[in-house]
């Protein structure tokens, strides 16, 4: 068989013999049809530079372009170039624009909450679900929560009435799209009532406790909320400015510590601002309670309309589908001549 | 740490296209992870290169680009380059900024090898 083009003409004719091998002069092209003319078979030396060449034994026309690579480059033979322009994120955003979908058709609003360990996430998730019973008994509310061990975090939750299904990322420092639809598609087998579509609900994905990797990880959700306590620095949001960028919403958390730590809340807030002007902040306190209301409220803001609205209309999501790879068409187009538009809720 | 969850992206993504393609090895693999993409270009070559022995990607030479970050200034109306988030506008010194570029993160090309 030709090293070079992999071609089985030569191969055809049988074992090789060593002896008989001979080198081309550097440039010369390589005809198959001189097997057929020769009774021995030999063996082919290319030069590396060899063209890769085939002929047509009729004619002997040449071609350059009969090569895997189809195309000839002076110096290169069996290499090819194959150009994939591919986001490294695509299949983990492509699912997480499905759980966006999944999520709206059922009414569910989703929040992705971040936070590094211990800014009181999940103490903070049971007084929402707790505050949420007496003030909206009609919403059901439901937890997702992230760790790399133990269910503790999903214990506590169900202890207080609402769903929860717990992922442990082993030794993963992030959740991703796949993980939440797996564990939606478990929250809904055990909970969803098929008939009650007209329900609003809430989604908690309380992320691993983490301030870089969540970041990058779009998990279909309506919102990111990052959670900061005041027993953090108030320079966390400078120093961990990619995960203050992508939230929508920074709940500066166990403010009744205040008093007792020295923690700069204006200094904090304007530095949030400096990373991402647009974000929203709710100073509360899960333990006492302050603040929650305003919290509260923006929740109620942030809900899904029901899902019997116009929205939930499966034509109306394929032409807002349509709309969005047009969009991002044209986002494309606009990046290549220099100029890309602001890019909202998606990575 | 997470780079090591891209880096198996990016193999599964150059698994995909040997499928497609047909080809047996790679040996020149170019990336673009632009500065304000959230990624540590060292991290993500370090986290390939311990993935790939085994693999189609094993022996290639793997090339980070990183874009400049690019924002858009609101008070300036006009885009400026920032190293990161959260610096302030290199012009007016303020911080009303909207990262318009930088964030790429993809595979670019590859040289890849039938036999």
């Amino acid at each position: 068989m030709c090293v070079v083009c992999g071609c089985s003409e030569a191969g055809q004719t049988g074992a090789v013999v060593e002896s008989l091998a001979h080198s081309h002069e550097p440039g010369h092209s390589h005809e198959h049809e001189h097997e057929h003319e020769h009774e021995h078979e030999h063996e082919h030396e290319h030069e590396p530079a060899h063209a890769h060449v085939h002929v047509d034994p009729r004619h002997g026309d040449l071609h350059f372009g009969a090569g895997a690579a189809r195309v000839s480059v002076p110096g290169m033979s069996q290499a090819r170039a194959i150009r994939l322009e591919t986001d490294i994120l695509g299949e983990n955003n492509r699912i997480a624009r499905h759980n966006r979908h999944h999520f709206g058709a059922h009414g569910v609003t989703a929040l992705n909450l971040v936070s590094s360990p211990g800014s009181g996430k999940t103490t903070l998730l049971c007084a929402t679900i707790e505050a949420l019973k007496r003030r909206a008994p009609g919403w059901s509310v439901s937890v997702i929560e992230g760790d790399q061990q133990t269910s503790f975090d999903a214990d506590r939750i169900r202890a207080t009435g609402a769903p929860a299904i717990q992922i442990n990322t082993g030794k993963g420092c992030h959740l991703d799209a796949p993980m939440v639809a797996e564990a939606f598609s478990r929250l809904h087998d055990h909970h969803h009532d098929h008939h009650r579509h007209d329900a609003r609900s809430l989604l908690f994905i309380e992320n691993v406790g983490n301030l870089v990797c969540p970041a990058v990880w779009d998990l279909g959700e309506d919102a990111k909320v990052a959670i900061l306590s005041v027993t953090e620095g108030e320079d966390k949001p400078l120093k961990y400015p990619d995960m203050f960028a992508a939230s929508t919403l920074m709940l500066l958390n166990k403010i009744d510590l205040l008093p007792h730590v020295t923690f700069d809340v204006a200094r904090c807030i304007e530095a949030a601002r400096r990373v991402n002007p647009a974000i929203e902040v709710i100073q509360l306190s899960a333990t006492t309670g302050e603040g929650m209301e305003a919290w509260l409220h923006w929740l109620e803001q942030r809900m899904s309309p029901p899902a019997q609205s116009p929205a939930a209309d499966p034509a109306i999501q394929q032409r807002i589908a349509d709309l969005e790879a047009a969009l991002a068409e044209a986002r494309r187009a606009a990046a290549a001549v220099g100029f890309v538009p602001a890019q909202h809720g998606e990575r | 740490m997470h780079e090591a969850s891209l880096a198996g992206g990016i193999l599964k993504l150059v698994e995909d296209s040997a499928r497609r393609e047909g080809f047996a090895r790679v040996t020149l693999l170019r990336l673009e992870a632009g500065q304000l993409a959230g990624v540590e270009p060292r991290a993500l070559r370090f986290a390939l290169e311990a993935i790939v022995p085994g693999t189609c990607l094993q022996g290639a030479q793997f090339t980070i680009d990183e874009p400049a970050g690019q924002a858009w200034c609101m008070p300036c109306s006009a885009a400026v380059v920032i190293e990161q988030r959260g610096n302030p506008c290199p012009q007016c010194g303020g911080y009303q900024l909207q990262p318009t570029g930088g964030t790429e993160l993809r595979v670019v090309d590859m040289l890849v090898e039938d036999e």
